[in-house]
């Protein structure tokens, strides 16, 4: 177990940048998620933290020791692959027992070792067996069995779940966590994809262009966005944005589509804002009330327990959830609103929260 | 159904296209002296193995054939041992300008032999190897390094790079990923070289010619064509030389005939 240091750490590949300049801290024993589109420099991270790649710039540390220039054998790292990387020629048991077998331990607690992983895992009756007579699932668990069995200090996780098929991916998020309760080892974990970072982590970053847009706990990134990127990013269906122009400076008003709002702000805008707002948070029906807007239904969504509903708004497209006993169709009359405690302002030149 | 005899029809012609002048030399190597020449060159009432029995009586064969053995086997060894390294360098190691490193390599396969046998000779002359195996097997090194090159890494651009870098990873360095982890998985790429290095070793005649000067190191195609006499060319024992010595290469073509099919198409569909 270590904590992860990242000092001005750069990476270029010839003339282009790739990490602009990374100041991070993973703390001993944490989940930690970059998450980002892809080209972000995500992969680029974990490779220069397994010692694959060197650095253009910058130190990292483990626990406070500089490992720059040391090679991923002396690291002391363990790493899962999207593409799992077993070893074809090898049997599952064999694969699991071989970052061992480098460390030259003796043959018997090896065994031991690879019968307890095995277990962990549920797959003592594919010990025989090569990778390719395995099933996606099955080779991921094998993967990760490689990957803890040497218990190492930093856990990379390169978008390991990406291959597999929806419920399965669903399934392996769990038994990851699980094994990270039972190991505590520090975990660094890229993905594209922002449910499997908000399910799995203790911190994410959101990462575009090689820059860290905002890092720290997962509902505070859910909830207060730092900017338009990470409020679109973040969160699925992505948010709504509105463009409203400023009608009043003290007291703020912005008008947006017509109407009037005084959102609450800790910045002055300079010229216009984009209220964000989340489709969960905007709710549609057939019955007017209060404060509603009278919109016209677009697009109808049943999710199960409710429903997603694209409607328009004069001119504005705006995505919301209807409650499943509506009766709402594409083309049909409706009043929607939102509270304008739930809104996120940003400012419409720089994209920032304000 | 008579598409398929037509197919077959075409099979045949082929195969015998190209069997033919196998046959012909396997029918001549039976043939008694006086129907040597005799056209058409089918069997003899009275086959013999006399030109058999002649080429390891009247001449030093077995030892031409040792030659030959250990001078292509070593060349195949040495080859594979510097071309899978490199290959393995180009492939998998953070190298600069691999394109026109591998370009290079190619071009050196590009020089006719012709040219290069004199300076080759003074060089081998001047090391005092000269009528060696050691003379044949570095040229031929040299010669088949290419080949070797340009085959495996083929063969190694297709183990993906994930692969190494987890072996890395695992604690390997990159002498011991290549060892436990490349090179098992290469096994058809390694075979079809193999086959590929040694039959240009077993066949090559410039080189040997030049060389080597007497039976302590001649090769067999060298050994061959030296057989002629004063007053006549011994077409049957040239012809029973030839297919004594074209039996191993094709037994040991059939013996990996299915690891060399994988190895020549490996690559072509994405598995």
């Amino acid at each position: 177990m270590a904590e992860v240091k990242f000092e001005k750490v750069k990476k270029s590949f010839k003339d282009v940048m790739v990490i602009r300049e990374l100041d991070l801290t993973i703390e001993d024993g944490e989940f930690f998620t970059f998450v980002g589109p892809s080209g972000c420099g995500k992969s680029t991270i974990l490779n220069m933290v397994a010692g694959l790649e060197p650095l253009t710039g910058g130190r990292i540390y483990f626990d406070n020791i500089l490992v720059n220039e040391l090679s991923p054998k002396d690291r002391d790292v363990a790493m899962v692959f999207q593409t799992y990387a077993l070893y074809p020629h090898m049997t599952v048991y064999e694969n699991i027992a071989f970052p061992l077998k480098m460390k030259k331990l003796d043959a018997k607690i090896v065994d031991r070792e690879v019968k307890r992983i095995v277990g962990i895992l549920g797959l003592e009756e594919f010990q025989q067996r090569k990778p390719k007579e395995l099933s996606g699932g099955q080779r991921q668990r094998v993967a990760l069995g490689r990957a803890i069995i040497r218990k190492p200090k930093v856990f990379l996780m390169d978008e390991p779940l990406s291959n597999l098929d929806a419920r399965l991916r669903i399934e392996m998020r769990a038994e990851l966590k699980r094994i990270h309760q039972d190991l505590k080892i520090t975990t660094i974990y890229v993905t594209h994809d922002q449910g499997e970072a908000m399910s799995l982590s203790d911190k994410i970053a959101v990462l575009l262009q090689g820059e860290i847009q905002q890092s720290g706990k997962p509902l505070d990134v859910y909830l207060k966005p730092a900017n338009i990127f990470v409020g679109g990013f973040i969160g699925s269906p992505p948010m709504n944005f509105l463009t409203c122009s400023l009608q009043n400076l003290r007291p703020v008003e912005v008008n947006c589509n017509g109407l009037i709002f005084s959102p609450i702000m800790e910045d002055m805008p300079k010229k216009g804002v984009i209220m964000g707002i989340r489709p969960e948070d905007v709710s549609i029906s057939v019955e007017p009330s209060g404060d509603s807007v009278e919109v016209s239904v677009s697009l109808v969504e049943p999710a199960g327990s409710f429903n997603w509903v694209d409607a328009q708004w004069g001119r504005v497209k705006i995505k919301g959830t209807a409650k499943v006993n509506e009766d709402l169709k594409a083309g049909s009359r409706a009043f929607m609103k939102f509270s304008v405690e739930k809104v996120t302002v940003f400012d419409a030149v720089s994209g920032k929260r304000l | 159904m008579t598409k398929r005899i037509s197919f077959y029809l075409l099979l045949i012609i082929a195969i015998l296209y190209c069997l033919c002048p196998l046959l012909w030399q396997f029918i001549t190597s039976l043939k008694p002296d006086y129907e040597l020449t005799r056209i058409p060159p089918i069997l003899p009432e009275k086959p013999t193995v006399a030109h058999y029995i002649s080429i390891f009586k009247g001449y030093p064969f077995s030892r031409i054939i040792l030659n030959s053995t250990i001078v292509a086997a070593s060349t195949t060894i040495f080859s594979l041992i510097v071309g899978s390294l490199c290959a393995f360098g180009l492939t998998k190691l953070k190298v600069r300008y691999k394109a026109i490193i591998l370009g290079f390599v190619l071009s050196v396969s590009m020089f006719p032999p012709i040219a290069t046998v004199s300076p080759l000779y003074i060089i081998i002359r001047s090391l005092g190897l000269r009528d060696t195996w050691w003379a044949l097997i570095i040229t031929y090194t040299t010669f088949s390094l290419p080949l070797s090159i340009w085959i495996l890494t083929n063969f190694f651009k297709e183990i993906p790079d994930e692969i190494y870098l987890a072996a890395r990873i695992d604690g390997c360095s990159p002498f011991q990923a290549f060892q436990k982890i490349i090179l098992p998985l290469s096994g058809p790429g390694i075979f079809t070289t193999a086959i590929l290095v040694f039959i240009f070793s077993w066949n090559e005649f410039l080189f040997a010619l030049t060389f080597t000067s007497t039976p302590n190191s001649r090769t067999i195609p060298v050994a061959i064509a030296l057989f002629q006499g004063i007053h006549e060319i011994p077409w049957g024992d040239i012809a029973a030389a030839s297919v004594t010595v074209t039996v191993p290469l094709v037994i040991l073509v059939f013996v990996f005939q299915r690891r060399i099919i994988e190895g020549l198409t490996a690559g072509a569909i994405k598995s």
